[in-house]
């Protein structure tokens, strides 16, 4: 059924980029055509027209963004965007004395990329450059007056205040995450590890060959880790979020239950944990369950045990500790979003049940649980893919140990997908598999997050608890 | 009859009570522990002439000392006071730059209809479903090539934190759909501009929320451990405490520098703790109403 719904849908989006596209070009044909000269000349040198109609302001800014991209793209870039396809091929080397400097694939590449999305800006302002010479032009042909100079700028404080506001973080978001994050996908399909550091050993495209290895279940394979990996970043989400969750609004309720007092005071004490900086409060927790930290320490000293506890070397135990010390963190955070959602539950709700005579536990489960789940539905979903990424709860407790020789690309028996990634990338430098692990993280979240938002009650029917 | 009834109704919520009491306060000293434990490790001295500074089996110090907290201070043994000097700079800067970009996104997402509108929600979305350090050799290449690291990591880090920033607009723009449409279309048929707007009215409405956003980003940089050793890589003087702290517990000695850590922790931890105690307020009402609105 879901199917059937989205084949057309999709197959009507895609009609609609190409009728778009079509009387796109149609529009851009019909304006050279009906063009005046100052038109036409703006086809090459951007904001001629506007310039030759007194707007000089858009005119101006115009030619030199065409400008800057030009000189961007064939002073700078078409170096890299040239040698993009093979990734450079000279590498440097040592003859005798002298370092005779060849190509660096990872230049190539990163700036190969920034002079492709330069090119792409290119087209775009030209797109808009033929548009606003259209306008300006039906403009003067149906005898109305062109926007002043200082119409247009007061313009970007109110009509065009978006482009305003949206500039700086646009460019800001382009270029320190998505250049970055289209950069490691490319790295995915390359050989960028620690056999192929540039520039004196060039790296280059070999297609699929590290997604194979990622699927191969050989000695020298991924695939039995990854599935390791992957199985446990799934559960350890699913404990760390519901457990939490469950255990939180537990506490929330406690604190709420009337008849108990100093409210303010017991919610402050499990709020301090928030405040700590995680990396001192967890790495003390960590240092507290080692072999010679406080906990063993004291259990031997007065005898209940005769040899420390493991709890960072046995791997199940280990697994255990992580989450038992996560609901130390994640109880506060949970707490103090149930606090303020269980008092939003009309209280007449309540009341009505307690006349009918039901038990505590049965308003519970019949009234607190059923509106809770319903309101915070989505906030589960992010809690789920946040905790799919917790690499701070892992890393700062376990270091993903206990290590082990069964696992490839040194992971540890409680390593998540992100802290595998993390230590491929700065103890092996191993890039192409930290590329391809960081891809497939991206398709697990997504992947959850789609099915899971779907089934969601409160997107299904919006209207459902009131 | 009926009151022997409400007496045993009192008596069974009296003993719930006491049961929630003991809990709560169990709760408490288990949430505690770890602080009092981290505090009282930090009056330990690691002169061995006097105690011992590595990891012990017992809690209470034999005597109290202040060797932790003279070490972290004293210029000529350790950075410890421009770590911390660096990591209040970029918590400080990543407050307010982080703040007025998220303030600009979330303005014009809520309130203005332009082309691409959803097109670029959706794209944001997606684009944070992928983990962060998968960028993390790319911006650290593209940070060198302006030379932002090592030597310059702070303003590197500062760049960084800030240009992303933007795509976490969820909660404010979600503050911002709940203020009315019609007083700023009552301003803007009194003849204010969009920013007229924003400036004098969106914003001063908007204090809880400014203040939720700067707290958050403010306490950000203050356990960035990852991103912030691989920019710093190998400068000692460019490192932020979580870097620096981190190695004296893991990487060095931990032997010898546990309750050290624990003395640098507390300093860390109580003017950050103390900020947040003050705007608990703002703190709780960003996370609810972040949390519903998912």
């Amino acid at each position: 059924m879901a199917n059937k719904k989205s084949s057309p849908k999709k197959k009507n989006a895609l009609a609609n980029f190409f009728s778009i596209l079509v009387s796109d070009l149609k529009e851009i044909g019909v304006t050279f055509k009906e063009g005046d000269f100052k038109t036409r000349i703006s086809f090459l040198i951007f904001g001629f027209g506007s310039l030759l109609r007194g707007l000089w302001l858009r005119g101006l800014a115009l030619l030199a963004v065409e400008a800057g991209l030009l000189y961007f793209v064939f002073g700078f870039g078409w170096n890299y965007l040239s040698k993009l396809s093979t990734l450079g091929t000279i590498a440097t080397s040592k003859k005798g004395r002298k370092t005779v400097y060849g190509d660096n694939s990872f230049l190539i590449l990163l700036f190969g990329l920034l002079t492709l999305f330069a090119v792409i800006a290119f087209i775009t302002v030209w797109r808009i450059n033929v548009r606003i010479n259209r306008t300006e032009q039906l403009i003067l042909k149906n005898g109305r007056k062109l926007p002043t100079n200082k119409e247009d700028f007061a313009s970007l404080f109110d009509s065009n205040f978006d482009k305003t506001l949206l500039a700086l973080p646009v460019i800001g978001i382009f270029v320190f995450t998505v250049l970055p994050i289209v950069f490691m996908i490319c790295v995915a399909f390359t050989n960028y590890d620690a056999n192929h550091q540039p520039p004196s050993n060039l790296f280059t495209w070999v297609g699929l060959e590290n997604f194979h290895q990622l699927f191969s279940f050989g000695s020298a394979g991924f695939g039995s880790t990854f599935v390791t990996v992957l199985i446990w970043t799934l559960l350890w989400a699913l404990l760390a979020t519901f457990i939490d969750y469950f255990l939180g609004i537990a506490v929330a309720m406690l604190i709420n239950k009337k008849g108990i007092r100093f409210k303010k005071l017991w919610r402050t004490i499990l709020v301090v944990t928030i405040a700590v900086p995680q990396f001192v409060s967890l790495l003390y927790v960590s240092k507290l369950f080692a072999r010679d930290g406080l906990i063993n320490g004291y259990l031997l000293k007065i005898g209940a045990i005769t040899s420390a506890i493991p709890f960072w070397e046995n791997a199940v135990l280990a697994k255990i500790t992580i989450v038992v010390v996560n609901i130390w963190i994640g109880i506060p955070y949970m707490m103090l979003i149930a606090t303020g959602l269980l008092m939003n539950i009309p209280e007449d709700l309540y009341e009505s049940a307690r006349i009918d005579g039901a038990t505590p536990w049965q308003m519970f489960r019949h009234i607190t649980m059923p509106y809770m789940l319903f309101v915070t539905g989505p906030f589960l979903l992010t809690q789920y893919t946040g905790n799919l990424n917790n690499f701070n709860v892992i890393f700062l407790l376990s270091q993903g140990g206990p290590k082990t020789g069964n696992l490839v690309g040194g992971a540890g028996r409680t390593d998540l997908l992100i802290t595998w990634l993390y230590k491929m990338t700065i103890n092996d430098t191993n890039y192409r598999m930290a590329a391809v692990i960081g891809i497939m993280v991206f398709i697990v979240t997504a992947g959850v997050s789609l099915v899971v938002y779907n089934l969601l009650p409160s997107v299904k029917d919006e209207e459902g608890f009131q | 009859m009926a009151n022997n009834n409400q007496g045993s109704m009192k008596r069974k919520r009296a003993v719930g009570n006491v049961i929630g009491y003991i809990v709560l306060i169990l709760i408490s000293l288990i949430w505690l522990f770890p602080y009092f434990g981290l505090l009282m490790a930090s009056f330990r001295s690691f002169d061995a002439s006097v105690e011992y500074g590595g990891m012990v089996d017992y809690i209470i110090p034999h005597t109290f000392s202040l060797d932790n907290y003279r070490f972290l201070f004293d210029t000529t043994q350790n950075n410890y006071t421009r770590w911390y000097l660096n990591t209040l700079i970029i918590s400080l800067c990543v407050a307010v730059l982080n703040t007025l970009n998220v303030l600009c996104v979330s303005y014009a997402l809520s309130r203005m209809r332009f082309k691409g509108r959803t097109l670029l929600m959706r794209f944001w979305l997606i684009l944070g479903m992928f983990p962060g350090f998968l960028t993390m050799i790319c911006l650290y290449f593209l940070l060198k090539q302006v030379g932002l690291t090592q030597a310059g990591a702070i303003p590197g880090l500062i760049l960084v934190s800030v240009a992303s920033s933007g795509m976490g607009y969820y909660v404010c723009k979600g503050y911002f759909d709940t203020i009315p449409k019609a007083l700023d279309e009552a301003a803007r048929i009194d003849g204010a501009s969009r920013a007229r707007v924003f400036l004098t009215m969106t914003i001063p409405m908007s204090k809880p929320i400014i203040i939720y956003t700067a707290l958050v980003a403010f306490m950000g940089p203050w356990c960035d451990y990852v991103f912030a050793s691989y920019i710093a890589f190998g400068h000692d003087k460019s490192y932020n405490v979580a870097v620096a702290m981190q190695r004296w517990m893991v990487v060095g000695d931990y032997q010898g520098y546990f309750t050290r850590f624990c003395a640098g922790g507390i300093v860390v931890a109580i003017p950050v703790t103390l900020l947040f105690m003050f705007l608990q307020k703002y703190y709780v009402e960003g996370v609810t109403g972040g949390a519903v609105k998912g």
